[in-house]
C-alpha cells in the first residue's frame, strides 16, 4: 500500500456483509425444481438395488447369483468379488478418515458380513419390481456367528472378536491377541493425584449415550455411468463430490481424470455424507451392463446400512476446590465404532475439556468395533458425547459446591493465551463473551415453576479450514459467477455469493454463485468440519480481491495513469487524478465491456489450503417440564449463544445453531438405535426412531456473539458444529432439576424417566 | 404386467397415465410425469416430503395408489406459485430462510398451503401440530414457523384489501 | 410370484365378491396397509378399494345416534358440526392417528381392521359402545367394535367380510368421553398406552354408567369393566379414580418392546385412564 486510503476504501464498512439477502439457489428449491440425486433420469437407466445380510455376524459361505442374472430384465449382478482387494490405506476426507481395505468392505462385505444390513450383492434391472425380484434370487449360504453390539460387552474378555487380525494400537506395545478395541487414544497433562488430593470436593460419575443417526430426510441416492471407453460420470447427492472421486477411483482403481463426478442439490448430510456407500456399486453395475445405473437407499437401508454415530460411555471424576476451581478431571471415553476402526473418539478425547482450563487431567479414549453399522461423521463428531459426560459432571460438582453453574463455568473457563487440552494455545476465542451472553439474557431471569428445570452447558468444536479451490470470472455485463468446489448443504452458496459482492462492490444479485462438478474446478474437500464459509469463502474474497488489482490494472491502463492512481468503489474503478478520467468511474460493467481491449477475459482461480480456522464455543440453556407420572419432558425454553465470528449471513447462522440445537434435542431425549438380541435394529423408519417434530420444539433464540476471527477477511468462524455440542447435556441437567432425579443414560425417554422418579421416591 | 390407465388432474391440468397396480402417486408423480419435487424421504408416510394436496386434503403421496388418483384433482409444488410470481408462503420461506437444505421444503409448502386453506390465522401451536407430519432435521422449525406464520398475516391483509 | 391388482367397486356386492378371494385385502385410507404392502410384510394378490362404494363416506344422524362410513377419514369426523360435541373422545382418538397427511386418508375401519393393539381409536369406539356393521356373503351383521379384533394382526371377520359402518349410540343428557395416549413425541407416534373413558351422569353428577377400554396393554384392546363399575355411583371422588386405576392396572397384560416396558405401560395406563376420566366427567357436566 504505497498511499493513505480513506476508511471508506477500504471496505470495513461492510455493505453486503452481514445482511441477510435471498439466497441465490431459494427459488429452485421453493419451486421443487432443484434436482437432488433421486431426481436425474438418464436414457436406458437401470435401477441398482442391494442384497444385504440378515445376520448381525456371518461368515459368508457361498453366493449364488446365476439365478438372479438369468431373470429377464437383469443386466447385471456384482459382489465383492467384481471390485479390487485392497491393501490398508489411509485415505484422508475433511472431518472423516478412511481405511480403505475397510471402506470397501464396507460397502460390499468380503468374507464376512458384520452387520445386519451390510451389503453382501447388488443387482441392476430394468425396473424396481425385477430389481426386487433378482435380489431374491440371489442365494448366498452364512454360518452364523455370536455378535456383540454393546460397547463395553464388545471390549470385554471373551466377546466375539469381529477382525481377527485387529489388535489394539496405542497401548505402548503391540498385543498378541486379537481385539475388538482398535485404539486406545490418551491425553494428559500435569500431576493427577496432586490435583486430586489438593480438591474440596471430587465426582466421579458416568454418562452413556445411545448410538444416533444423522438422520437427513433425504436418503442416499446417485447416478453412475460408465462409458466404454472408461470415462465415468457420477452423478450424486454429498457432502463432497471430490471425496465421491476419489474413493471410487481408489475403490475401483480408476484414474481420477476418467471419474466426473457432478453434485446434485443435497438433501442434509450433517457429516453422514462425506463417504460412498451406493457410489462404487452403481459404477460396477453399470461397467458390467453398460446401462447408466441409478441406486436410491430406502429409508430402511439408510438406517440399517448408513451413519450413525457412536454410542458412548463416559466416566468423569473431577476435583474442586470450594471456590469453584477445578484442579483435576480424569475423562474415559468408550466409543462404538461400528463394524469398522475410526469412532470419533479422537476428537471427543481432544474437546472434552477444552472449554476448561485444568492444569491436571488425564483423558482416555477407545474406538472400539462392533456389530452395527460402520460408524459415520455427525456434526461435531465426538463432542456432544463427551460434553455430556464433562458438562453433567461439573454441574455436579456445581451443585455440590452451591456454585452458580455459569459462575462455575466462567470460574474455570479458558481464555486467550491458555493452552487447549489438545495442544495449541487459543487466541481470538470468544468463550467467556459468550458465557457473558447466556448470563445477562432475559431467559435467565424468567421464574420456573413446578416440575420444571433449568439447564445450562456448554460446548467446544475445532472448525476446520482445509483445502478449496474458488474460480470467479466476469461477465461481460460486469456481473460475476463464482464457482465452488464445496456442495451447499445449508446456504453457503448465499455466503459465497455475499463475499464476492463485497469485495466486487456490486449487489449479491449480481453474482451467481455455483458448485461446479470435479471436471471444472480444481479440488476441494468435503463441506464438512465448519469448513465452507471459513475456508472456501477465504479463497472467494482472494479471488475476488485479485480481479479487483486485476481490474484497477485495466482502470490505470485505460485512464494511462499508475495503478495506485485508481481506486476501486462501489464497484467501480475512480482515478485519483480527476483529469485523466473525463468520463468519471470505470465501472465494473463498463470494464468487463471493454475487456477484450484490456487483456482479454476477467477471470481468476485461487486454490489454497486454509489455516486459522477459529475455535467455537457455545453455551446453552434450557428449559423443560417434566410430567412425574408419564416422565414426558415438554422443553420450554431454549436459548443458545454462540461465538460466530462474524456472521456472514446471519439469518442462515441462526439457522444451523437453531437446527444443531433441535438435533441434540433429538440425541437427548428420543432418538436410539434399538437393537434387537439377535442384532437387528428393531426401529428403521422415521416412525421408531423418532426425530423430533414441529410441535416438540419451542422457538430456539439463537444469540450470535462476534469475536472476530483475524484469519479470516471478514473474521468468519465456522458455526454448524457447535450447537449440537451442549443439548445432550443441557436436557440431562434441566431434566435432574426439574425432578431431582439424575439420568444418566440417554435418551431421556418417558419411560426411563418415570422408573427414575419412582425409584428415588423409595 | 397389466397396466391400468387413470385419468386426474394434475396442477389444474388433465393427465392419463398408465400404472402397475402397486404404483404409488408419488411413484408416478416423479417416474412418469417427471414432477420430481415431491420428494421420498421414507415412503411409509412419516416424513412428509412427498406431500401432496388431493382433492382438498393433505396427503403423503406414497400412502395413495397411483389408481386411487382417477377423476381426482392433485395439487403439487409445482403448480404452488402462478406462473413466475411466488405464492406468498414461497416468498416468505425465502425472505425468513427457512430453508437450509431444501429437501423438505416442498412438502412442507404444501402441508402449509393446506394449513392456510384451511385456517387462515393459525396460533404457533396450531401450525406446529399441522407440520408435525413433515420433518425438517437442517432448520429446526423455528424459522419454518414464523415463515407460515409470517405469510398468514400476508394472506389475511390480501384478502381484506381484496 | 403373484402380481398385485387393484379393483375399485363400486357396491357392497361387488366388493364382497372381490374380498372373497384368497389373499385380497381391502384398502379405505391404506395409510397401513400401503406400508406393509411396500415393506412386504402383507403380499395381497389384490387390493379392493372400497372407497368408490355408495355410502362409505360420510356421516350421518340416525335414531339419535350416529352411522359413520367405514372409510371416512379422520379429517371428516372433526370437520362434522355435532359429533364432536356429542362424542369427543371418539373424534380426539381418531384425530390423534398419525399426522395431518394421515387424518386425510385414514379411518376408522382401518384402524381397527389393521389389528395393532395401538390403535388409538378402537379404546375410545369401545368405551363409547360402538358396534360395526359388517357387510358379507351371508349380508351384514351388526357387531361390537371389541369383538372384531382377536389378536395382533388377526380379525374375526371371515372372508368376503368389510365393515361398512360404525354406529354410535343414542346418547342422552350429561354424557361425554375422553381418550388420552402416552407418545414419547407430541405427534407421529404409536401409543404406548392409551386409555378411553365414557360416562352418563345425572343431574348431580353422579356416574350413571361408565366404561372404561384400553390400548397397548394386552394383545388387544381391552374393555375393563371393574374399571367402569368403580367409577359407576360416584362423582369420581380420589377414592373411586383410585379404585378404577387399581382394576387398570390389574387388567394390563402387556408386553416390553421397544415402545415402552410392561412395567411402564401398566403404570400409564392408570395415569391416563385417570385423566381420561376426569376430563370425560368435566365435559359430561357441560353438556346440556
Amino acid at each position: 500500500m504505497n498511499k493513505p486510503v480513506k476508511p471508506e476504501e477500504t471496505g470495513t464498512i461492510l455493505k453486503v456483509v452481514g445482511t441477510r439477502p435471498i439466497r441465490p439457489d431459494g427459488v429452485e428449491k421453493v419451486t421443487g425444481r432443484a434436482a437432488y440425486g433421486a431426481d436425474l433420469h438418464l436414457p436406458g437407466m437401470l435401477i441398482g438395488k442391494v442384497k444385504r445380510s440378515p445376520h448381525a455376524h456371518a461368515r459368508i459361505i457361498s453366493i449364488d447369483t446365476r439365478k438372479a442374472l438369468a431373470l429377464p430384465g437383469v443386466k447385471a449382478v456384482m459382489t465383492s468379488a467384481d471390485m479390487p482387494d485392497l491393501a490398508a490405506e489411509h485415505y484422508e476426507a475433511g472431518e472423516s478418515a478412511s481405511n480403505l481395505k475397510d471402506l470397501s468392505a464396507n460397502v460390499m462385505a468380503r468374507g464376512k458380513v458384520l452387520y445386519h444390513g451390510h451389503a453382501v450383492a447388488a443387482v441392476a434391472a430394468t425396473s424396481n419390481a425385477i430389481a426386487d425380484q433378482a435380489l431374491d434370487l440371489i442365494e448366498i449360504v452364512y454360518e452364523t456367528l455370536p455378535h456383540v453390539i454393546d460397547v463395553e460387552e464388545a471390549m470385554a474378555e471373551g466377546a466375539p472378536i469381529l477382525h481377527e487380525q485387529m489388535v489394539t494400537a496405542g497401548l505402548g506395545e503391540t498385543p498378541t491377541k486379537a481385539s475388538n478395541i482398535a485404539t486406545k487414544h490418551r491425553l494428559d497433562r500435569g500431576d493427577l493425584a496432586a490435583g486430586f488430593a489438593s480438591a474440596d470436593v471430587i465426582v466421579e460419575t458416568r454418562y452413556s449415550s445411545a448410538a444416533v443417526h444423522q438422520g437427513y430426510i433425504e436418503p442416499h441416492a446417485c447416478v453412475a455411468s460408465y462409458a466404454a471407453d472408461g470415462q465415468t460420470q457420477v452423478w450424486s447427492s454429498s457432502q463432497g463430490h471430490f471425496v465421491i472421486r476419489g474413493l471410487c477411483a481408489k475403490l475401483l482403481k480408476l484414474r481420477f481424470s476418467d471419474v466426473r463426478v457432478i453434485p446434485a442439490e443435497i438433501g442434509g448430510g450433517f457429516g453422514g455424507k462425506t463417504t460412498v456407500y451406493l457410489e462404487p456399486l452403481a459404477l460396477v453395475l453399470s461397467q458390467k451392463s453398460g446401462h447408466p445405473v441409478k441406486m436410491v437407499m430406502t429409508r430402511e437401508e439408510v438406517f440399517r446400512a448408513t451413519g450413525p454415530t457412536s454410542a458412548s460411555v463416559v466416566t468423569v471424576k473431577m476435583g474442586a476446590k470450594l471456590d469453584g476451581t477445578i484442579t483435576a478431571a480424569q475423562v474415559d471415553l468408550k466409543f462404538q465404532a461400528g463394524a469398522f476402526a475410526g469412532s470419533p473418539v479422537g476428537a471427543a478425547v481432544m474437546t472434552s475439556l477444552a472449554c476448561y482450563d485444568v492444569a491436571n487431567f488425564e483423558i482416555t479414549g477407545w474406538d472400539v468395533v462392533t456389530n452395527s453399522p460402520k460408524v459415520a461423521a455427525y456434526r461435531a463428531p465426538g463432542a456432544p458425547n463427551a460434553a455430556l459426560g464433562v458438562e453433567c459432571a461439573v454441574d455436579e460438582l456445581a451443585e455440590k459446591l452451591g456454585i452458580d453453574p455459569v459462575a462455575m463455568r466462567e470460574k474455570n473457563a479458558v481464555r486467550n493465551g491458555v493452552r487447549a487440552p489438545y495442544g495449541p494455545v487459543y487466541k481470538n476465542i470468544g468463550y467467556v463473551e459468550t458465557l457473558e451472553a447466556i448470563k445477562s439474557h432475559p431467559h435467565m431471569a424468567i421464574p420456573l415453576g413446578p416440575n420444571q428445570g433449568r439447564g445450562i452447558a456448554a460446548g467446544f468444536w475445532f472448525n476446520i479450514g482445509g483445502e478449496s479451490t474458488v474460480n470467479v470470472s466476469i461477465n461481460e455485463d460486469g456481473t460475476a459467477i463464482v464457482s465452488t468446489g464445496s456442495p451447499d448443504i445449508g446456504g453457503s452458496r448465499a455466503s459465497m455469493a455475499m463475499m464476492a459482492a463485497e469485495v466486487l462492490g456490486i449487489g449479491v444479485e449480481q453474482v451467481r454463485p455455483i458448485v461446479a462438478d470435479t471436471a471444472s474446478i480444481g479440488f476441494s474437500t468435503v463441506t464438512g468440519g465448519s469448513r465452507t464459509t471459513f475456508a472456501t469463502g477465504m479463497a472467494v474474497v482472494q479471488a475476488a480481491e485479485k480481479l479487483v488489482i486485476d481490474l484497477k490494472r485495466r482502470a490505470a491502463e485505460t485512464w494511462g495513469v499508475e495503478i495506485d492512481q485508481v481506486v476501486w468503489q462501489e464497484g467501480a474503478a475512480h482515478c485519483l487524478q480527476a483529469e485523466k478520467a473525463p468520463k468519471g468511474a470505470l465501472t465494473l460493467a463498463a470494464l468487463a465491456g471493454s475487456a477484450g481491449k484490456t487483456g482479454g477475459p476477467i477471470a481468476t482461480v485461487v486454490a489454497l489450503n486454509a489455516q486459522g480456522a477459529g475455535p467455537g464455543f457455545g453455551v446453552h440453556v434450557c428449559d423443560v417440564e417434566v410430567d412425574p407420572e408419564t416422565g414426558h419432558v415438554t422443553v420450554l425454553r431454549y436459548t443458545a449463544a454462540q461465538d460466530v465470528g462474524k456472521a456472514i449471513h446471519p439469518a442462515y447462522v441462526e439457522g444451523q445453531i437453531q437446527g444443531g440445537v433441535a438435533q441434540g434435542i433429538g440425541w437427548a431425549l428420543n432418538e436410539e438405535y434399538v437393537f434387537s438380541t439377535g442384532g437387528i435394529m428393531e426401529n428403521a423408519g422415521f416412525l421408531d426412531y423418532r426425530v423430533p417434530v414441529a410441535s416438540d420444539l419451542p422457538m430456539i433464540d439463537a444469540i450470535m456473539v462476534e469475536v472476530p476471527n483475524p484469519a479470516h477477511p471478514y473474521g468468519a468462524k465456522g458455526v454448524g458444529e457447535v450447537p449440537i455440542v451442549p443439548p445432550l447435556a443441557a436436557l440431562a441437567i434441566a431434566v435432574r432439576h426439574a425432578t431431582g432425579v439424575r439420568m444418566h443414560d440417554l435418551p431421556l425417554s418417558p419411560s426411563k424417566i418415570r422408573a427414575a422418579i419412582d425409584a428415588n421416591a423409595l | 404386467m397389466s397396466k391400468q390407465r387413470t385419468a386426474a388432474i394434475v396442477n389444474g391440468d388433465p393427465v392419463e397415465f398408465l400404472s402397475d397396480p402397486g404404483q404409488t402417486l408419488l411413484d408416478v408423480l416423479r417416474d412418469e410425469l417427471h414432477l420430481t419435487g415431491s420428494k421420498e424421504g421414507c415412503g411409509s408416510g412419516d416424513c412428509g416430503a412427498c406431500s401432496v394436496i388431493m382433492d382438498g386434503r393433505l396427503v403423503c403421496s406414497c400412502l395413495v395408489l397411483a389408481a386411487e388418483v382417477e377423476g381426482c384433482r392433485v395439487e403439487t409444488i409445482e403448480g404452488l406459485s402462478t406462473g413466475s410470481t411466488l405464492h406468498p408462503l414461497q416468498q416468505k420461506f425465502l425472505d425468513h430462510a427457512a430453508l437450509q437444505c431444501g429437501f423438505c421444503t416442498p412438502g412442507i409448502l404444501m402441508a402449509s398451503k393446506a394449513l392456510l386453506d384451511a385456517n387462515p390465522d393459525p396460533t404457533e401451536t396450531e401450525a406446529r401440530y399441522w407440520l408435525a407430519g413433515n420433518l425438517c432435521r437442517c432448520t429446526g422449525y423455528d424459522k419454518i414457523i414464523k415463515a407460515v406464520l409470517d405469510a398468514a398475516a400476508e394472506l389475511r391483509q390480501d384478502r381484506k384489501s381484496a | 410370484m403373484a402380481q398385485l391388482s387393484y379393483l375399485s367397486p363400486s357396491s357392497v356386492d361387488e366388493a364382497v365378491k372381490a374380498l372373497s378371494g384368497t389373499s385380497a385385502r381391502a384398502l379405505s385410507g391404506g395409510t397401513d396397509l400401503l406400508v406393509q404392502v411396500r415393506s412386504g410384510r402383507a403380499k395381497p394378490d389384490q387390493i379392493v378399494d372400497l372407497k368408490r362404494i355408495p355410502g362409505l363416506i360420510g356421516i350421518r344422524a340416525e335414531n339419535g345416534g350416529f352411522v359413520i362410513g367405514s372409510a371416512t377419514c379422520g379429517a371428516m369426523l372433526s370437520e362434522h358440526p355435532t359429533l364432536s360435541k356429542i362424542w369427543p373422545g371418539v373424534v380426539e382418538a381418531a384425530n390423534l392417528i398419525g399426522s395431518t397427511q394421515v387424518q386425510g386418508r385414514a379411518s376408522l375401519a382401518g384402524n381397527l381392521c389393521n389389528a395393532s393393539p395401538a390403535a388409538d381409536s378402537v379404546p375410545a369406539l369401545i368405551a363409547a359402545r360402538a358396534t360395526c356393521v359388517i357387510a358379507g356373503p351371508a349380508g351384514t351383521r351388526e357387531a361390537a367394535v371389541e369383538t372384531i379384533v382377536t389378536g395382533p394382526g388377526k380379525t374375526s371377520l371371515t372372508a368376503g367380510e368389510f365393515i361398512i359402518a360404525f354406529k354410535l349410540p343414542p346418547r342422552g343428557p350429561k354424557a361425554s368421553d375422553a381418550y388420552l395416549r402416552m407418545i414419547p413425541r407430541t405427534e407421529m407416534d404409536i401409543a404406548v398406552a392409551g386409555a378411553g373413558v365414557s360416562l352418563a351422569l345425572d343431574a348431580d353428577g353422579v356416574c350413571l354408567s361408565a366404561h372404561v377400554a384400553l390400548g397397548a396393554v394386552a394383545p388387544t384392546a381391552l374393555l375393563v369393566a371393574d374399571a367402569g363399575q368403580a367409577l359407576i355411583g360416584t362423582r369420581l371422588e380420589e377414592v373411586a379414580l383410585t379404585r378404577m386405576a387399581e382394576a387398570v392396572r390389574a387388567a394390563c397384560q402387556p408386553i416390553s418392546d421397544k415402545r415402552g416396558t410392561a412395567d411402564y405401560r401398566t403404570k400409564i395406563a392408570a395415569v391416563l385412564a385417570h385423566r381420561a376420566a376426569v376430563i370425560a366427567w368435566n365435559r359430561a357436566k357441560e353438556q346440556a
